[in-house]
């Protein structure tokens, strides 16, 4: 027994003066291996008498629990103690810039056009596509634009023949839609428009309009109003209003101008809405008769609704691009910043 | 048209303040652009009366006046303005007054002589220049003689009017005047249209007997009303009227000028005076001119003239270019004294064609081309006489010269009303309808479910049943429809091209590129910048007729010299890094088959900056092109392009199919864009690849068995290609060859000039058992052997 005192001890009076984890290993085999003094007394028990060998068993395996106890405290405090050190000596600036790969950004119009056709195709639309050299019937003549109408003037439009132009709205994808699908029709088509503007701040004698067209059986004003309403309130905010105003267009009738509850200062009146509260978004109205015969369909029993948007302007309004011309020059300080 | 809201009071009844009749026309579909409010933001402005005019003791053009201002004693006022004399009665703002700029007037010393306000112009009450009329341009105002010095000036001249300037659209050439106007007013405020008084108290003689009028092209000129007013005096118009047409835009001239233009301004319908001395033979004949006729306008050019232009002619001579312009030689002078009103209706597009070749554009014309009612002519012929009378400006004679050969009447069109309800989404009643139409002056008779409408003759845009629904569907209100979603089903569906550029799109972005977008119409020198092959598509331009400018003037065939001029651009900006795309339309003079040019999608790359290489942007362009789903690329040296530095251009191969060009811009071609650090680009053909393109997705399951890999380093000529080596890698091995893939070239010390040492890995796998050595070591053998057969290349040591 007096063995075994000395054991603990000693065992304890090693702990303390371990600091390293090496020493600790040693200790290990030292005090609980298979040749420690404790192990060497358990394997004499055999030679004692059976109450001595019960009552030397129990010491032995108590000193040995208390020098496992002991021991693990050490390790443990022993590994904190690394840890600390591992922090000092490992320690980096997290304040330093991170290693990056660096993405790029799509064109702002691009974002646009994106967003919108989002809005539009989770309301079932497709989306149609036309070329941009088109010829004078798609872009006037089916779309009831008199032979006198303004807009065909060549110091309005380009012109690459008599019969060629570059498309001035995109308008013409709803009468090549019409001729080639059956009701029911939704589409809508983004794409590039031309028109005799000199560039300015406001003005660019290319643009981008995004046409929608939308033909069946039973199709009201109603519901135009109700879809362009969605599509204000999906795009600009759950709280915008709408407001529909006569106009005219020579390719729908009834026409109209919907104007949106100003975005920037919630219908207040600010610089954006110049002091109106609204801002003028779209053109839209009631397919003409006329446009739903260019595409042979039975104005009878088909009505339709079709709206197109300058997607500069909505670009300009929506992010406060004060130039229309930035759009064009591809800066690319200026595109970094539609990530 | 602006409108000035006083003025139209005198048609119609006006019960609302001018913000909410402005709201409540812009509903019913009368757009406005601006409102012009006149007399607002001046304060003690009042009539002054001249009593006294010295000269200024110290300068020449000053003169100092007692005004009587309605005060006990005289003001003295210092002024510049050259048209003052004793007696006038002229606006004074007195001291501390303000003008509608803003301005404030103090008291001061002029020159040394005390001056206690300021006379007053047009153009400082807040007139435009453009309507001020000529005797006071350059002067103060001299007010009529009944005005009361002292009165406040905005009140004795009834200056406080809102002037509302619509937008009229290319379809209501009717609501471009007064009258017009008053009939939206009235159907969209409610209430009747007063018509203008246009009998004359007096008449004397009949005009029969002064003129005579023949139309010769009745095609051309479907109504002729002639008047006659003898004993004119021309002098200022009143204040009233002169008032009404500055507030409606439009500058007085004298009383004949101004009372044509004030009743044009009322019905719409222009007018013209002759000065009835020059019309020889006492009549007018409406015919063509003869071709190349010279016919000299009011405004003093002589014009050439066709024989398709419509021309009043007297018995020898032409006199007025029909509804474009009068002829200098019947001009009204100042001392004519009998006169012939011309109320006349000419067709639009002849008056446009002359307009046109012409390059005249007049009031007139703008009106006569848009189209005008021909019942208009009479009235507003009847309308200027009573005017003369009422102003004293003249005699007026009896009877019109009215020739009308086939009069016009509106056609009566069936309107149904379940139709206008269903197009609508409404429930009107047919009565609720007729109302409606009514409120227009619209005569209807309804009977089952029909109305039959006969809209008023000016009304020249109402044709068809639809025009009427959106006559019912504005004065109703759009507001005041119900808002609903169509309740058909369809699916949402893009074209492949269109998912493909999205994709494109985003992995290039992914990629660390910025997108850029360029205008489809650019010079026709850009091939020829970029050095474009001569014999190339490039040169097909489709080409604009009335382009902007030479740089505008054709539309690209490739995109190249555009993302060359944005990268020298940004370059000049001193952006230091730029990778960028486009993609987008290139346009080729080769009909297709529905006769338009050849459309083309194009995909165009441009990189320079710090780290970027030939092998970066071939990195971009192959992980573009294989996540596109375009497999097993080769890339072949390029030497013959003059665009590229030709030992460092490739062309991009999927088997025998070039897909594009890439390679380092050559330094000439950079600089002409402006480019002095080394760019790359590359020029791909984005047709092709959604032609290529297999998006779908082919899946293997995982080897089941370990493979074998061997590292093989070789020296070989520096010419020998590193794809040459690796296609015959892959040829030579055999099917356990799974992967080869190039881990480093080494140049220099340890090889000899001239040569290079590539480094391959070579991996080995079966799919059905676990390799032995021997399979390993028998296909990689059969390697090392064509290497050095067919390449010379060397095996070092690793």
């Amino acid at each position: 027994m007096q063995q075994l005192d000395n054991i603990l001890k000693e065992a304890r009076e090693r702990l303390d003066a371990i600091t390293t984890a090496a020493e600790a290993e040693e200790f290990r085999i030292r005090f609980l291996g298979k040749k420690s003094p404790l192990t060497e007394i358990l394997r004499t028990l055999g030679s004692l008498s059976p109450e001595e060998r019960k009552e030397v068993g129990m010491q032995a395996n108590k000193a040995r629990k208390e020098i496992e106890t002991l021991f693990e405290e050490k390790n443990a405090s022993l590994k904190a103690a690394q840890k600390q050190l591992l922090a000092q000596k490992e320690r980096i600036d997290v304040t330093e810039p991170g290693v990056r790969h660096s993405l790029g950004a799509r064109h702002p119009l691009t974002v646009t056009i994106q967003e919108i056709s989002r809005i539009f195709m989770s309301m079932g639309y497709q989306i149609a596509e036309g070329p941009e050299v088109e010829t004078v019937f798609y872009n006037f003549d089916a779309l009831n634009a008199g032979p006198n109408h303004p807009a065909r003037d060549w110091t309005d439009t380009f012109y690459i023949s008599d019969d060629i132009l570059l498309r001035t709205q995109t308008s013409p994808v709803q009468v090549r839609t019409l001729q080639a699908q059956e009701p029911p029709i939704r589409v809508i088509s983004p794409g590039r428009c031309f028109r005799c503007d000199t560039p300015d701040a406001t003005h660019s004698p290319m643009f981008h309009q995004i046409e929608g067209l939308v033909v069946g059986e039973g199709i009201t004003m109603a519901d135009l109003k109700g879809t362009l309403d969605t599509f204000a309130k999906e795009f600009f905010s759950k709280d915008a209003k709408t407001k529909f105003r006569p106009h005219h267009f020579p390719f729908t009738e009834p026409s109209a101008e919907m104007d949106v509850s100003c975005f920037k200062c919630g219908g207040k009146g600010c610089r954006v809405c110049k002091g109106s509260g609204w801002i003028e978004i779209l053109g839209c109205g009631m397919v003409h008769p006329n446009v739903l015969k260019a595409g042979n369909l039975d104005t009878e029993k088909y009505t339709g609704f079709a709206f197109g948007m300058g997607v500069e302007r909505i670009a300009m309004l929506r992010y406060g691009v004060e130039d229309i011309r930035l759009f064009y020059e591809n800066d690319m300080r200026f595109i970094d910043q539609f990530k | 048209m602006l409108v000035p809201v006083e003025w139209l009071k005198e048609y119609v009844d006006v019960n609302a303040e001018v913000s909410e009749f402005c709201e409540k026309m812009i509903m019913s579909g009368s757009n406005i652009e601006t409102v012009d409010q006149y007399g607002e933001g001046i304060e003690k402005v009042v009539v002054g009366k001249i009593l006294s005019i010295e000269r200024h003791p110290d300068a020449d053009r000053l003169v100092v006046c007692q005004m009587d201002v309605g005060q006990e004693e005289p003001l003295q006022i210092v002024t510049g303005a050259p048209n003052v004399f004793e007696g006038a009665k002229i606006p004074v703002i007195l001291h501390g007054g303000k003008l509608p700029d803003g301005t404030v007037i103090k008291k001061g010393k002029l020159r040394g002589v005390a001056s206690n306000g300021m006379l007053c112009s047009f153009s400082e009450l807040g007139y435009d220049d453009k309507v001020i009329p000529v005797a006071y341009k350059d002067g103060v105002w001299i007010l009529e003689d009944s005005a009361v010095p002292g009165t406040d000036i905005v009140e004795a001249m009834g200056l406080a009017e809102a002037s509302v300037d619509f937008e009229i659209t290319p379809n209501r050439p009717d609501c471009l005047s007064m009258l017009g106007m008053a009939r939206e007013t009235a159907a969209t405020l409610g209430g009747s249209l007063r018509y203008p008084d246009t009998a004359c108290v007096s008449e004397e003689g009949d005009a029969a007997d002064y003129i005579k009028v023949e139309i010769k092209k009745p095609e051309l000129c479907r109504r002729y009303a002639a008047r006659v007013v003898t004993d004119v005096k021309i002098e200022q118009s009143p204040w009233w009227l002169q008032k009404r047409l500055m507030h409606a835009g439009m500058r007085p001239i004298n009383n004949i000028v101004d009372i044509t233009n004030y009743v044009m301004l009322e019905y719409g319908q222009p007018l013209h005076a002759f000065d009835i001395r020059n019309i020889q033979g006492g009549q007018i004949v409406v015919d063509t001119a003869a071709e190349g006729e010279i016919f000299t306008t009011l405004d003093g050019v002589e014009r050439k003239l066709t024989s398709d232009m419509l021309l009043i002619k007297d018995g020898t001579r032409g006199v007025a270019l029909a509804g474009v312009m009068g002829g200098l030689n019947s001009e009204i002078e100042a001392d004519t004294t009998t006169i012939l009103v011309e109320a006349a209706n000419f067709n639009g597009d002849s008056v446009r064609a002359t307009s046109k070749k012409l390059g005249l554009r007049t009031e007139a014309s703008s009106r006569f081309e848009k189209g005008i009612d021909p019942n208009l002519a009479r009235a507003a012929a009847d309308r200027a006489c009573r005017l003369i009378e009422l102003l004293g400006a003249g005699k007026v004679v009896g009877g019109c010269v009215d020739v009308y050969p086939s009069e016009y009447t509106a056609a009566t069109i069936p309107v149904r009303v379940e139709r206008v309800n269903n197009v609508l989404g409404i429930d009107l009643t047919g009565e609720e309808m007729e109302a409606i139409f009514k409120s227009l002056e619209m005569e209807t008779e309804l009977a089952d479910g029909i109305i039959k409408v006969t809209p008023p003759t000016v009304r020249q845009d109402l044709e068809a049943e639809i025009d009427f629904v959106e006559e019912v569907a504005r004065i109703y209100g759009y507001d005041r429809m119900p808002t609903t979603l169509p309740q058909d089903s369809s699916r949402s569906f893009v074209s492949p091209r269109w998912e493909l550029r999205d994709t494109a799109r985003d992995l290039l972005v992914s990629l660390g590129l910025n997108e850029i977008q360029t205008y489809s119409f650019v010079s026709p020198r850009g091939p020829e910048n970029v050095a474009a092959q001569a014999d190339s598509d490039a040169y097909k331009f489709v080409k604009i007729l009335n382009p902007l400018g030479e740089e505008n003037s054709v539309m690209r065939t490739t995109l190249l010299p555009n993302m060359l001029e944005v990268l020298g651009r940004n370059s000049s900006r001193n952006v230091a890094h730029v990778r960028a795309f486009e993609i987008g339309n290139t346009f080729f003079d080769i009909p297709g088959a529905d006769g338009l040019p050849t459309e083309k999608d194009a995909l165009c790359i441009g990189v320079y900056g710090p780290g970027e290489s030939f092998f970066t942007l071939k990195g971009i362009v192959e992980e573009l092109l294989e996540n596109l789903g375009v497999q097993d690329l080769t890339w072949a040296a390029e030497s013959g392009l003059a665009t590229y530095h030709s030992g460092r251009c490739a062309r991009i191969m999927k088997g025998e199919q070039m897909l594009g060009v890439m390679g380092e811009v050559q330094a000439d071609v950079a600089d002409k864009f402006g480019l002095s650090a080394k760019t790359w680009c590359c020029q791909l053909d984005f047709q092709l690849i959604e032609d290529l393109a297999d998006r779908d997705i082919h899946y293997a399951p995982l080897p089941k068995y370990p493979a074998s890999t061997r590292d093989i380093a070789l020296l070989v000529k520096e010419e020998v290609n590193v794809g040459d080596i690796m296609k015959l890698i892959k040829a030579s091995a055999g099917p356990l060859l799974e992967d080869v893939a190039l881990f480093d070239i080494y140049r220099g010390k340890q090889v000899a000039e001239g040569m290079k040492s590539t480094a391959f890995s070579l991996t080995y796998r079966a799919p059905d058992r676990t390799l032995t050595e021997e399979d390993v070591v028998g296909a990689h053998s059969k390697v090392l052997d064509a290497l050095k057969a067919e390449l010379d290349a060397v095996l070092r040591e690793m």
